[in-house]
């Protein structure tokens, strides 16, 4: 019978930011962590998952809602939570036993049951023999076991994890993954619940038995899948068929278009010489292909990679639907033209389907010196977006626009110009 | 010669006293400053000002008014020194201390309060480790910067009065207005002994020791080394300490243990004390700002009476005479540290050797170069006007060569190869490659070396051999005449306008350069 660890009621998060508008991170968000469960919240950078995270260890307040903790309201820290960290979060000048000690320092145990608690949780976490040696010692993965170690010791309730394979290679994570589901099921651990927030879909599908999506700007919640497939082969086709169908809910138009109007004002973080890359891929696969394939065959995670077929999309390139990616006439036209062809067609596209650059000319146009600082196109974007991504939109921006040749930026002196600027040297 | 031993153990004292001073102070002010918000809005701008003011101006400020409080006796001067070495260290510490506390990565931090650590135990096991670094370098290099102003307040005139302090920098005054040249070289030697000894005993081992908080998880090829250290560890005193104080520390340990859980149990009225704590400080400190703003114009009041616009005009023609003379020596200095800390920086075998003896000459107070240099003025009649610039170079020039190194250092080999594959040879190898790469540590270094040489301005321009004194037209010989005749208006309206000056020229010209070189370093 599984009860409600902590709820989450109508949960919203801004960060104020004078004299312009507050950005909201998060956007009335409901959730519930529930007992003998693992929940994966998953989601691409900037959807706020970590700051979710934060607000059930009570790390951070939100700005409205209420966060329940064992049916009452979350006061400062929350009490029954310990936090694994994708930095590790470890102190370097610790040893392993002190570290894994320090989370015990302020329990009710007496010294000799602490050192005996520690030891323990070393020795369950496959730290034996390590207990003397300080972290810069110790390769990544078997740092973030010190981190798994110092979280466990204090017999947490409920285990929060932050992306904490996303710092390692793939095969030691795969390992720590593995180590971290048997001690789970084998109920090793006294831990009633785990939360883990990632941004891959297949580490969601291995780990959990259930699999929240956010969307980005603001982040909130589009799905609540119930996982079946955790912990099975990678090459199961029911797990298959579960990273497509996550695959399949990250690419509805609901799921990535925020608002109409946001829609419009969207612009992907893709570099013109990636976006080109996956076009010239599709075109080998012979135009059409499934989303995780495509991930597997360039060696990028889905939240790097979707932002490119979402530049595609927005360029005309591409159509996506249900965790499938197909190249239009232009993009197979595009993809088949040599190097000087292909800057003319991705100008054609870019000045017909990407409203800025229309926006960004006129502007230009207005001006008798056909130049205006790039600061000035930042500022009008920040009145939507935290100042970082508007920074990142806009360098995106000048890469498509010098490629597509439609317009030019100075780095010296911050000015974004006209091609056509005569006192251009 | 006899009683060198003792002077040199005096100055020792009143550095170490000093030192411990500016290290409470930088935890104190430090740690306020990085975890109270209306506090660091005004405690960091003021430690900025602070840090612009003339550490020998605070010096004639402070004896004054510690003499009248013990009258007839030496404390007021002896305080009045440690204290005069005490605003050469503290702020620049306090700065570095603050800076690590607020650079401390947001995960530790939320590491902290999720292992519920309390505010005692996040600095033992966080805050404090963290910084050890920052605190142990700035520490070693305010240290020796002390040194110079040890030496000019060991023998000060205050108000017509000159009053000597037993130590080495009093007995290398005495020796000059002797002028006696072996009385001179005992000082010398002795003064190089005592940086070298520190040096190796103190601040070699707490460098290596400090390696061990190193937050980067990667082991650099360069360890530095140090062979008390090494002694340390085999040595059986280690042990010996431990077992002595061992019990005492768990004691008390478990003590504060017992202490803590007592007070966890009225935790929300503890929460409520030290909310109303708080508030008191907040409080205490917007009081603390009224009241100096009270003084501020008090004092500018009382300026105006006794000083006419003559006089202000006349403090900063004088400030900009000087300021020609700063910028004059920062730029002779960079001439010729640039290709040497160059050619250092980039030949292992010369750093190795070469870069102790860099930092002992950085330690030495240049102060006690100046009668050889004056005697040198005297012989062949040199005008101070322009004998003050190589004075003053003494003592800021090993800033610039120490940064210089430093950049050298730390040009990436790739762009080392690169620029000889592509054949950069001669000026343009200078002017595309490695002038541009060290840029931003010349800038640091600039920006060190004039600080230090407006303060050395004020004993760079009125310096003495025997009975001959010689003096430069200058804001830091005013300064110092001000002094000497306890001119209290004079005084404080010369030291405020050097404050704005160094100021001004930090805002409008070092900080600019600063920022660009920062730029300039971002790939």
């Amino acid at each position: 019978m599984s009860v409600s660890l902590i709820e989450l009621h109508k949960i919203t998060k801004r960060f104020e930011r004078p004299p312009l508008a507050p950005i909201e991170v998060l956007s009335d968000i409901s959730l519930t962590v529930r007992s003998e469960e693992i929940l994966a919240i998953l989601g691409p950078s900037g959807s706020g998952k970590s700051t979710l995270l934060r607000i059930m260890a009570g790390l951070i307040t939100p700005s409205s809602g209420e966060v329940l903790s064992a049916g009452r309201r979350l006061d400062g820290i929350n009490n029954g939570v310990a936090m694994v960290f994708q930095t590790f979060a470890i102190f370097p000048w610790l040893t392993v036993l002190e570290n894994v000690e320090l989370g015990l320092i302020n329990s009710s145990l007496t010294a000799e049951e602490r050192r005996k608690r520690a030891l323990e949780m070393i020795d369950m976490i496959g730290l034996d023999g390590f207990e003397g040696a300080y972290p810069k010692e110790l390769s990544g993965g078997m740092r973030q076991r010190v981190g798994f170690a110092r979280a466990l010791a204090v017999h947490p309730e409920i285990l929060l994890m932050d992306e904490p394979f996303s710092g390692l290679d793939v095969l030691t994570a795969e390992n720590l993954r593995r180590d971290l589901l048997d001690l789970w099921r084998e109920k090793r651990i006294p831990t009633k619940a785990i939360v883990v927030v990632t941004h891959n879909i297949e580490e969601a599908v291995y780990l959990s038995d259930r699999i929240v999506i956010l969307q980005r700007n603001p982040g909130r919640v589009v799905a609540d899948i119930t996982n079946h497939a955790a912990g099975l082969d990678k090459r199961d086709p029911r797990f298959v068929s579960m990273v497509d169908s996550v695959y399949g809910v990250l690419t509805t138009r609901e799921a990535k278009a925020e608002s109409v109007a946001s829609a419009r004002r969207y612009v992907p973080m893709a570099p013109v010489g990636a976006m080109t890359g996956l076009v010239e891929l599709l075109r080998d696969l012979g135009s059409r292909a499934d989303l995780p394939n495509v991930a597997h065959e360039l060696l990028l995670e889905y939240d790097d990679l979707l932002p490119l077929v979402e530049a595609a999309e927005i360029l005309g390139f591409a159509r996506v639907g249900r965790g499938d990616v197909e190249l239009t006439r232009v993009g197979e036209e595009f993809a088949d033209a040599n190097v000087l062809e292909r800057k003319e067609i991705f100008k054609r596209q870019a000045l017909s389907n990407v409203p800025q650059f229309q926006a960004i000319i006129k502007v230009l146009k207005s001006k008798r010196d056909r130049r205006m600082p790039k600061e000035f196109f930042v500022e009008l974007m920040e009145q939507h977006v935290s100042p970082a991504e508007a920074e990142h939109r806009v360098d995106t921006l000048i890469d498509w626009g010098r490629y597509a040749e439609i317009l030019y930026y100075d780095e010296d002196s911050g000015l974004i110009y006209l091609e056509d600027s005569e006192d251009r040297k | 010669m006899t009683s060198l031993p003792y002077y040199v153990l005096r100055s020792v004292i009143r550095m170490v006293l000093a030192f411990l001073l500016s290290l409470a102070f930088t935890f104190v002010y430090g740690y306020i400053a990085a975890h109270n918000r209306v506090a660091e809005m005004v405690l960091i701008p003021l430690l900025d000002i602070l840090q612009s003011v003339p550490v020998l101006g605070f010096l004639s400020v402070s004896v004054a008014s510690l003499v009248s409080l013990f009258p007839g006796s030496i404390l007021g001067y002896e305080i009045a020194s440690i204290l005069a070495i005490f605003t050469s260290q503290a702020w620049n510490m306090t700065f570095a201390f603050y800076q690590s506390l607020t650079s401390i990565p947001r995960d530790l931090r939320e590491a902290a309060s999720m292992l519920r650590l309390s505010k005692w135990q996040t600095f033992k096991y966080l805050e404090l480790p963290y910084s050890i670094i920052s605190l142990v370098w700035n520490g070693m290099m305010s240290f020796g910067g002390g040194w110079f102003f040890l030496a000019a307040s060991e023998t000060i005139t205050v108000l017509g009065r000159d009053v000597q302090l037993p130590g080495i920098g009093s007995y290398m005054a005495t020796a000059i207005r002797a002028s006696s040249t072996s009385g001179l070289l005992a000082a010398l030697v002795s003064m190089v002994a005592v940086i070298v000894v520190i040096d190796q005993i103190v601040w070699r081992p707490l460098v290596v020791w400090s390696r061990k908080f190193k937050v980067e998880m990667t082991a650099s090829d360069e360890e530095p080394t140090s062979w008390v250290m090494e002694l340390l560890k085999k040595s059986l005193l280690l042990s010996f300490l431990e077992d002595a104080f061992g019990p005492i520390g768990r004691f008390m340990a478990g003590y504060a243990e017992r202490l803590r859980r007592g007070r966890r149990s009225g935790g929300r009225a503890l929460r409520l004390i030290s909310r109303v704590a708080l508030i008191c400080m907040d409080i205490l400190i917007v009081g603390l700002l009224v009241r100096g703003a009270f003084w501020f114009v008090r004092g500018i009041w009382l300026l105006w009476s006794v000083l006419d616009i003559g006089d202000v005009l006349k403090v900063f023609y004088l400030g900009g005479l000087t300021l020609v003379r700063v910028m004059a020596a920062v730029f002779l200095g960079m001439l010729w540290t640039i290709p040497a800390g160059v050619k250092i920086g980039t030949t292992p075998r010369l750093r190795r050797f070469l870069q102790p003896v860099v930092q002992v000459l950085a330690s030495f107070p240049a102060n006690m170069f100046f009668p050889f240099v004056t005697v040198l003025y005297i012989r062949y009649h040199i005008s101070m006007e322009i004998g003050s610039i190589p004075l003053m170079m003494l003592g800021t020039q090993w800033y610039l060569l120490f940064n210089v190194i430093g950049g050298a250092m730390s040009i990436p080999n790739d762009l080392n190869e690169a620029s000889v594959v592509y054949g950069l040879r001669g000026i343009q190898r200078w002017t595309k490659f490695i002038l541009p790469a060290i840029f931003p540590s010349v800038v640091t270094g600039g920006i060190t070396a004039a600080g230090g040489a407006w303060n050395a301005s004020i004993v760079a321009e009125v310096t003495s051999w025997g009975s001959t004194t010689l003096t430069a037209t200058g804001l830091g010989s005013l300064i110092s005449q001000a002094t000497n005749s306890g001119d209290w208006a004079m005084i404080v309206l010369s030291i405020s306008a050097m404050a704005a000056i160094v100021v001004g020229v930090n805002r409008l010209f070092w900080r600019r350069l600063y920022a660009r070189a920062e730029e300039m370093r971002a790939m």
